[in-house]
C-alpha cells in the first residue's frame, strides 16, 4: 500500500517560473517593475540616512574622477617645450590632481564600505520576512509547489538582489554619472569634435543592438538544447542502474553523443556572434580614439586647440565608450534581479493559513473528546474529498482508520489538526469547535507521528525535545526510555549528542520512528494522530516501534491510519473509509460479521497473514 | 590541470590561433599612444596637417586590423572551448557509464549530475576566458611596459614602481579573503539548511507548533551570515580605491617628472601623453588580470572534481577471456560468499552464505533492513564482487564471465523503480528492443499493468514524464516488472518491488509468474510474509548470515527468527 497521498495535483505553480539552468544567468524580465521596484524602496528605506551619504560620494567621487583628464590636460599644456615649462602652473595641477585622486579615492571606500552594510541589512531583512512569511503559509501552498523551485526563490533570487544592491547600483549611477560627465566635458573642450565621436558611438552601439538581436536567437537555441541536454544527463545518472541492469551502456553514449553534439553546435553559433560584440566595441574606443588625435592634432595646426586638450579630451572619450558597455550589463543584471525580487514578493503575497478568529478561545486541559459532525470538504473547489462524515470518539478511546489508498484517511488528519478548513459541518475537540478555537493551542494539544518521520540535522537530544523545549534533559531521556529508544542512542558513539545528517540518513527507519515517537511521548498530547509506517522496518524494531506505540496511546484518544492486524483488532471503534464516506464502523468482529466491505478487505489483505 | 589540457589537444590549431590574433588586437591597440604621440610631436609640432592625416588613416587601419584580430580570436578560442567541453562531457559520461554500482555508491548521483553539467561548463567557460581575456591582459600589461620603457625608461620605470606594491597588495587580499569567503559560504549553507528543513519538515514544525522557535534558529543564521558577509566584503572593498589611488599615483608621477624632463629637453610633450596612456592600459591590464585569476581559482575546485570521475579506478572491468553463453538452465550456487562494501569498516554485510537455486525454483530472501538482502542478490549479476568465496551459475564462476554477457541473462527488478520518459511501450520495450507488440502486451498483462495502462486515454503510447512522475508509485513498479518479464530472463531477481501494490495484485502477479516463469529461477525480496509462503525455499537472513533455509512448512517448525517475524506481522501466535 503506498503512503496516502489524496492531496492536489500539483498545480500550475508560479507563473513565468521557467528556469533551465543557471548557466547563462538569465533570470527573465520583472512583469511589473514599478511596484516591485517601490517595495524594495520599502527595505531600503529604512536606511535613507546612510543612503543618502552613498549618493553623495558616489557623487563626489565619479565628479572628481572626471575633473582628472581635464587637470592633466591643463598640467600638460603647461610643458610648451624645452626650458619653457611654466613650474609653477604644472606644480598647481599636479597638486590638485593628487589630492583630487585621493578624495577619489576615499569616497569610493566610504562608500563601497557604507553600501555594503546597507545591502547586506536589506538582505537579512528580506530573508527573516520571507522565513517568517513561510511559516504562516498553509500546507496546500507548500504540498502544491516543488520544494526546488520554492528553495530557489528563498535563496537564489534572494542572492541575486544581494549582488546587484552591493555592486550595479552604485555603478550604474556611477557610469551614468560619468557618461553624462565626460559628455559635458567634452562638449565643453570641443563640441565639433564630440559631435564626430557621437556620431561613431551610435553607429556602434545601434550595430551591437542589432546584433544582440540575432544573438538572443541562438542563445535561446542554446539554452534549449542545454536544457535537454541536462534533462537526459539527470535521468540517465538517475537511473544508471537500470542502465547498468539492462545493458544500454552503449546506447545512453550514443544519444547522448547527438545530443552533446548539438549542444555544441547551439553553442558555437551563439557564442561566435556574441563574441563579435567586445572587440567591436574596442575598435570603435579606437576610432574615436584616432579621430579626436587626428582632428585634434588639425586644430592644434590652426592653433584651435592646445595639445593639453587633446590629451584630455582623448581620456573623456574613452570614459565615454567604457560605461556604455558597463551600463548595458548592469541594467541586464538590475532587471534579472528584479525579476527575482517579484518572485520573492510573490511568496509574501501568499494569503497565510488560516487565520484565527478575532475572539478564539485557549485550549487547555484537553479531555481528547473529537466529534466530527457532517463533515464536507475537498482541496479544490467542486472536487469533495470526504462527504457527511460523522464520527464520534471518547476520551482515550483508540480509532483505527482503515480504508484502500486514497479514501481520504490522511484528509481526516489534516482536517483534526486545521491544517485545513472543512466547507461544511464541524469538528469539536471538547465540545467547541475547533475554528473558534487558536490554532496553536489546537495543535499543541494533537501530537502526531507520521510515516515520513522528519527529523532535523541537529543531535538526537534537540530533535527529541522538539516536542517540549523547555523539557530538561532527564525528561528527554525519559521519553527515548519510554519510546524503546534509549538502548540504541546509548549504543551510538556520541550518544544523545548524535548529530544527525540531513533527513537522517545515519539512522535506520525503524530508529527515526523511534524518535519520532519519543518526541511526541515527550510533547504529552490528549489527542494522538498516527500514520502506522506500512514496511521497511526489521522485525525487531518493528516489535520495539508497537510496543513504544502502544506505551504513547495509553490514555489518549488516539487516531491511528492502521496498517497493522494487531492494531485494527484492538482497537474500540474501526472507521472503514472508501470514496471519502465511512461505510461502515464498529469493532473488529462486529465488522467481520456484517461480511461486508471490511470483511471483503480483511479476506484479501489480512487473512492471508493469518492463514500461514 | 594538465590532465584537462589534454582535451584541447585536438584543437591545438584553434588554440594556437587565438591567441596569435589576440596578439594582433593588443599590439593594435598598443600602437595607438605612439602614433598619437607622433601625431602632437611631429604633425603638431611642425604644423604638419599632411602628416597627421596620414598618421590618423593609418591609426584607422590599424584599428580595423585589431578588430579583425579579436573576432579571430573570439571565433577560434570560441570553437576550440566549445569543442573542449563537447570532448570533455562525452567523455565523463561514457567514463560513467563504465561504473560498477560501487563506483556509483561513492559518487552520489546528485554529485554525479553536477558534475556533468555545472562543473564542465566553469571549465569551459574559464578555457574560454583563458583563451580571449588570460592572453590579452598579461599581453597587454607586458606589452605596455615595453612601450613605456621604449619611450622614455626613466620615466617609465619611476612611475611603473606602483606596480609591485600593487601586485604585494592584491596577493595579500586573494590570500586573506580565500577563508573569509569559504566561512560566509559554510554560513549561507546553513541559512539554506534551515530554509530546507522548514519547507521538507513543515508538518513537523506546524503540528509542534513551533514557529516561533524555527524563525529565532533562523534568525540567529541570518544574523550571522550577515556579519560574516559584511566583513568579508568590506575587506575586499578596500583593494579597488587603494588600487585606484597608486595607478593615479603613477600618472600624476608621470606628468610630474615628466615636465621636468621636458624643459630639459629629453622628452618631448607627445610622448609624456603616451606614457599616461600606457600607464593607464597597463594598469588596467593588471586589474583585468587578477579578476580572471579569481575566477579561475574558483573553477579549479570544478576541475578536480571533474578529474577525480575521470581517474575514479574501475573495480569490475571486461576481462579479455571472460566466457559468454555458458549458461543454459540457470543453476544459482553460493559457495562461502561473504561480502563488505568497499572503504567501510565493521562487520562484513554478508558472511559465509552458502545455498543452492535449482532452475525453476522460486527462492525468498526475507530478513530486517541491513540484513544483508539486497547485496545477495546484487552479487549475481555482479553489480558487486564477492569479496570471499564464489558464485557459480550452471558451475561456471560469475567472475569468469562478461559482465554484459551476465546481465543478458538476468533480469533485475530494483528496489526503486526507475522509468525514464518516453511512452509507456517504449519503457517496457526497454526490457528487450525487438520485442513485438504482442510481446509487450503479454509481459504488460503478467505484471498486472494492463488494465490500467489502457485506461489512459492514449493506452500504451501514454508519454511518461521524466522518471514516470505521473505514475503512481505501484504502476510504476508494475511496468518495472513487465520490463523485466520481456527480457525473459533464465534468472529473475525481484528485490522488494511489489511494496507498492496492494496484496490482491501481488498475489495476482506472483500467480503469472508462476505460469510464466516455469523454467527461470526467481528471487525474490520481500518484507511481508504472505509474499514468501509460496516459494520453494526461503532463505532468513540475519545480520548478514543465513540464519535458517526451508520452505514455509519447515521454517514454521523450526525456525524461531522465521516465528518471530511471522508473529509481528500477524499479531498472532503461531501454531
Amino acid at each position: 500500500m503506498t503512503k496516502e497521498r489524496n492531496l492536489p495535483g500539483p498545480s500550475a505553480g508560479f507563473p513565468g517560473t521557467h528556469r533551465h539552468g543557471m548557466f547563462m544567468g538569465q533570470g527573465g524580465k520583472a512583469n511589473n517593475t514599478k511596484e516591485t521596484l517601490k517595495r524594495l524602496w520599502h527595505y531600503l528605506g529604512g536606511q535613507k540616512r546612510q543612503l543618502a551619504v552613498v549618493f553623495i560620494m558616489v557623487l563626489t567621487g565619479t565628479g572628481l574622477s572626471l575633473a582628472g583628464p581635464y587637470l592633466i590636460g591643463r598640467a600638460v599644456d603647461t610643458m610648451v617645450g624645452k626650458g619653457n615649462v611654466d613650474f609653477a602652473k604644472l606644480a598647481a595641477d599636479v597638486g590638485v590632481l593628487m589630492v583630487v585622486y585621493a578624495i577619489s579615492a576615499l569616497t569610493v571606500w566610504i562608500q563601497t564600505y557604507m553600501m555594503i552594510g546597507i545591502s547586506q541589512n536589506t538582505v537579512r531583512n528580506l530573508r527573516k520576512d520571507l522565513f517568517s512569511k513561510v511559516q504562516t503559509l498553509s500546507l496546500h501552498f507548500f504540498d502544491s509547489r516543488p520544494h526546488g523551485e520554492l528553495m530557489s526563490r528563498l535563496t537564489n533570487d534572494v542572492e541575486n538582489i544581494n549582488n546587484v544592491l552591493t555592486q550595479s547600483t552604485t555603478q550604474l549611477i556611477s557610469s551614468i554619472i560619468s557618461l553624462i560627465g565626460s559628455l559635458g566635458m567634452m562638449l565643453w573642450i570641443s563640441p565639433l569634435l564630440t559631435l564626430f565621436i557621437l556620431i561613431f558611438t551610435l553607429a556602434g552601439l545601434f550595430l551591437s543592438k542589432r546584433i544582440a538581436r540575432i544573438t538572443k536567437k541562438y542563445f535561446s537555441a542554446q539554452q534549449k538544447e542545454l536544457g535537454e541536454l541536462n534533462g537526459y544527463i539527470e535521468e540517465t545518472i538517475s537511473g544508471q542502474r537500470v542502465v547498468k541492469a539492462y545493458c544500454r551502456e552503449a546506447e545512453a553514449i550514443s544519444k547522448f553523443e547527438i545530443v552533446n553534439r548539438r549542444l555544441n553546435e547551439a553553442g558555437i553559433r551563439a557564442q561566435i556572434l556574441s563574441g563579435i560584440i567586445p572587440p567591436l566595441m574596442n575598435c570603435l574606443g579606437n576610432i574615436s580614439f584616432v579621430l579626436g588625435a587626428a582632428a585634434g592634432g588639425l586644430m592644434a595646426v590652426k592653433g584651435t586647440m592646445t595639445v593639453g586638450m587633446i590629451a584630455g579630451f582623448l581620456n573623456y572619450a574613452k570614459q565615454f565608450t567604457r560605461p556604455i558597455n558597463d551600463i548595458a550589463n548592469q541594467f541586464n543584471m538590475v532587471q534579472s534581479a528584479l525579476a527575482g525580487a517579484e518572485r520573492v514578493f510573490e511568496v509574501m503575497d501568499q494569503k497565510p493559513e488560516l487565520d484565527d478568529v478575532p475572539d478564539a478561545a485557549v485550549m487547555k486541559n484537553v479531555s481528547g473528546e473529537v466529534v466530527f459532525k457532517d463533515v464536507d470538504f475537498g482541496y479544490e473547489k467542486g472536487v469533495p474529498v470526504l462527504k457527511n462524515v460523522n464520527l464520534k470518539a471518547k476520551p482515550g478511546q483508540t480509532i483505527a482508520l482503515v480504508g484502500p489508498t486514497g479514501a481520504g484517511k490522511t484528509t481526516i488528519v489534516n482536517l483534526l489538526t486545521r491544517f485545513y478548513d472543512i466547507d461544511r459541518g464541524a469538528i469539536l475537540v471538547d465540545g467547541k469547535d475547533i475554528r473558534t478555537v487558536k490554532k496553536d493551542s489546537l495543535r499543541s494539544s494533537l501530537g502526531i507521528v507520521l510515516q515520513d518521520c522528519y527529523l532535523f540535522s541537529d543531535t538526537i537530544r534537540e530533535n527529541i525535545r522538539y516536542g517540549r523545549l523547555d523539557a530538561t534533559d532527564e525528561e528527554v531521556v525519559k521519553a527515548a526510555q519510554l519510546a524503546n529508544a534509549h538502548s540504541f542512542i546509548q549504543r551510538l558513539p556520541d550518544g544523545y549528542d548524535t548529530v544527525l545528517t540531513e533527513n537522517a540518513g545515519n539512522l535506520s527507519q525503524g530508529q527515526r520512528q523511534l524518535l519520532t515517537i519519543a518526541r511526541a511521548i515527550l510533547s504529552d498530547p490528549a489527542i494522538l494522530i498516527l500514520d502506522e509506517a506500512t514496511s521497511n522496518v526489521d522485525t525487531r524494531t518493528e516489535m520495539h516501534i508497537q510496543q513504544a506505540m502502544q506505551q504513547l496511546m495509553k490514555g489518549r484518544t488516539s487516531f491511528v491510519i492502521a496498517h497493522r492486524l494487531s492494531t485494527i483488532r484492538n482497537a474500540d471503534q474501526i472507521l472503514v473509509i472508501n470514496g471519502g464516506k465511512i461505510i461502515e464502523r464498529g469493532n473488529h468482529h462486529e465488522l467481520l460479521n456484517k461480511r461486508g466491505f471490511y470483511h471483503h478487505l480483511y479476506n484479501s489483505q489480512f487473512r492471508r497473514q493469518r492463514a500461514v | 590541470m594538465k590532465r584537462l589540457a589534454l582535451y584541447l589537444k585536438p584543437y591545438w590549431a584553434a588554440v594556437l590561433l587565438a591567441p596569435l590574433l589576440m596578439l594582433v588586437e593588443v599590439v593594435c591597440d598598443l600602437l595607438q599612444p605612439t602614433l598619437m604621440s607622433r601625431i602632437v610631436n611631429i604633425g603638431v609640432g611642425s604644423g604638419d596637417a599632411g602628416y597627421i592625416i596620414k598618421t590618423g588613416t593609418l591609426m584607422l587601419g590599424i584599428a580595423l586590423l585589431g578588430m579583425a584580430g579579436g573576432i579571430g580570436c573570439t571565433i577560434f578560442a570560441v570553437i576550440a572551448s566549445q569543442n573542449f567541453g563537447t570532448d570533455l562531457r562525452a567523455d565523463l559520461f561514457q567514463k560513467i557509464q563504465s561504473f560498477s554500482f560501487a563506483n556509483l555508491d561513492k559518487l552520489k548521483t546528485e554529485s554525479l549530475i553536477t558534475r556533468l553539467t555545472n562543473d564542465v561548463m566553469q571549465v569551459q567557460h574559464v578555457v574560454l576566458m583563458m583563451l580571449r581575456i588570460l592572453v590579452r591582459a598579461p599581453l597587454l600589461f607586458v606589452g605596455g611596459i615595453v612601450m613605456a620603457v621604449a619611450i622614455n625608461p626613466v620615466l617609465a620605470c619611476i612611475s611603473l614602481a606602483v606596480i609591485p606594491v600593487m601586485i604585494g597588495i592584491l596577493a595579500f587580499v586573494i590570500t586573506k579573503s580565500f577563508p573569509l569567503f569559504a566561512a560566509v559560504q559554510e554560513k549561507l549553507d546553513r541559512v539554506n539548511r534551515v530554509m530546507r528543513e522548514n519547507l521538507t519538515g513543515v508538518r513537523v514544525v506546524k503540528a509542534f507548533v513551533r514557529s516561533d522557535y524555527e524563525i529565532s534558529r533562523f534568525g540567529k543564521a541570518n544574523d550571522e551570515l550577515m556579519e560574516i558577509t559584511v566583513k568579508a566584503s568590506r575587506f575586499v572593498g578596500m583593494t579597488m580605491p587603494i588600487i585606484m589611488l597608486l595607478m593615479n599615483t603613477g600618472v600624476v608621477a608621470v606628468t610630474w617628472l615628466g615636465g621636468y624632463r621636458v624643459n630639459s629637453g629629453n622628452i618631448q610633450v607627445g610622448h609624456v601623453i603616451a606614457l599616461i596612456n600606457y600607464i593607464m592600459q597597463i594598469l588596467f591590464a593588471l586589474m583585468m588580470s587578477t579578476m580572471m585569476l579569481m575566477s579561475a581559482t574558483r573553477a579549479k575546485a570544478s576541475a578536480d572534481r571533474i578529474i577525480e570521475v575521470l581517474d575514479m579506478e574501475l573495480d569490475i572491468g571486461n576481462d579479455s577471456e571472460a566466457c559468454r553463453n555458458v549458461v543454459k538452465a540457470g543453476r544459482v550456487e553460493f559457495k562461502h560468499v561473504s561480502f563488505r562494501y568497499e572503504g567501510t569498516s565493521g562487520a562484513d554485510v554478508l558472511q559465509d552464505v552458502s545455498f543452492t537455486a535449482n532452475p525453476g525454483e522460486t527462492i525468498a530472501i526475507l530478513g530486517a533492513t541491513g540484513a544483508g538482502k539486497s547485496t545477495l542478490i546484487n552479487l549475481i549479476p555482479r553489480f558487486y564482487d564477492a569479496t570471499e568465496g564464489r558464485i557459480l551459475i550452471d558451475g561456471v564462476d560469475v567472475r569468469d564471465m562478461e559482465p554484459q554477457y551476465l546481465r543478458s541473462i538476468i533480469s533485475v527488478v530494483l528496489q526503486e523503480s526507475i522509468l525514464f520518459s518516453g511512452t509507456i511501450r517504449d519503457n517496457i520495450r526497454w526490457g528487450r528492443k525487438d520485442a513485438t507488440e504482442e510481446e509487450v502486451v503479454e509481459a504488460a498483462k503478467a505484471a498486472q499493468a494492463h488494465d490500467f495502462i489502457m485506461g489512459f486515454p492514449h493506452g500504451y503510447d501514454t508519454v511518461l514524464g521524466q522518471r514516470g512522475v505521473n505514475l503512481s508509485g505501484g504502476q510504476k513498479q508494475r511496468l518495472s516488472i513487465a520490463r523485466a518479464l520481456l527480457k525473459k530472463p533464465l534468472i529473475l531477481i525481484m528485490d522488494d518491488s511489489t511494496s507498492a501494490v496492494d496484496l490482491e495484485t501481488e498475489s495476482r502477479i506472483q500467480a503469472s509468474l508462476k505460469e510464466l516463469m516455469k523454467n527461470t529461477t526467481c528471487f525474490i525480496i520481500a518484507q511481508r510474509i504472505n509474499s514468501v509462503v509460496e516459494a520453494d525455499k526461503i532463505i532468513v537472513l540475519e545480520n548478514g548470515r543465513v540464519a535458517d533455509i526451508g520452505s514455509h512448512g519447515d521454517l514454521m517448525r523450526s525456525s524461531r527468527v522465521y516465528q518471530e517475524i511471522y508473529r509481528s506481522q500477524t499479531g498472532e501466535e503461531a501454531v
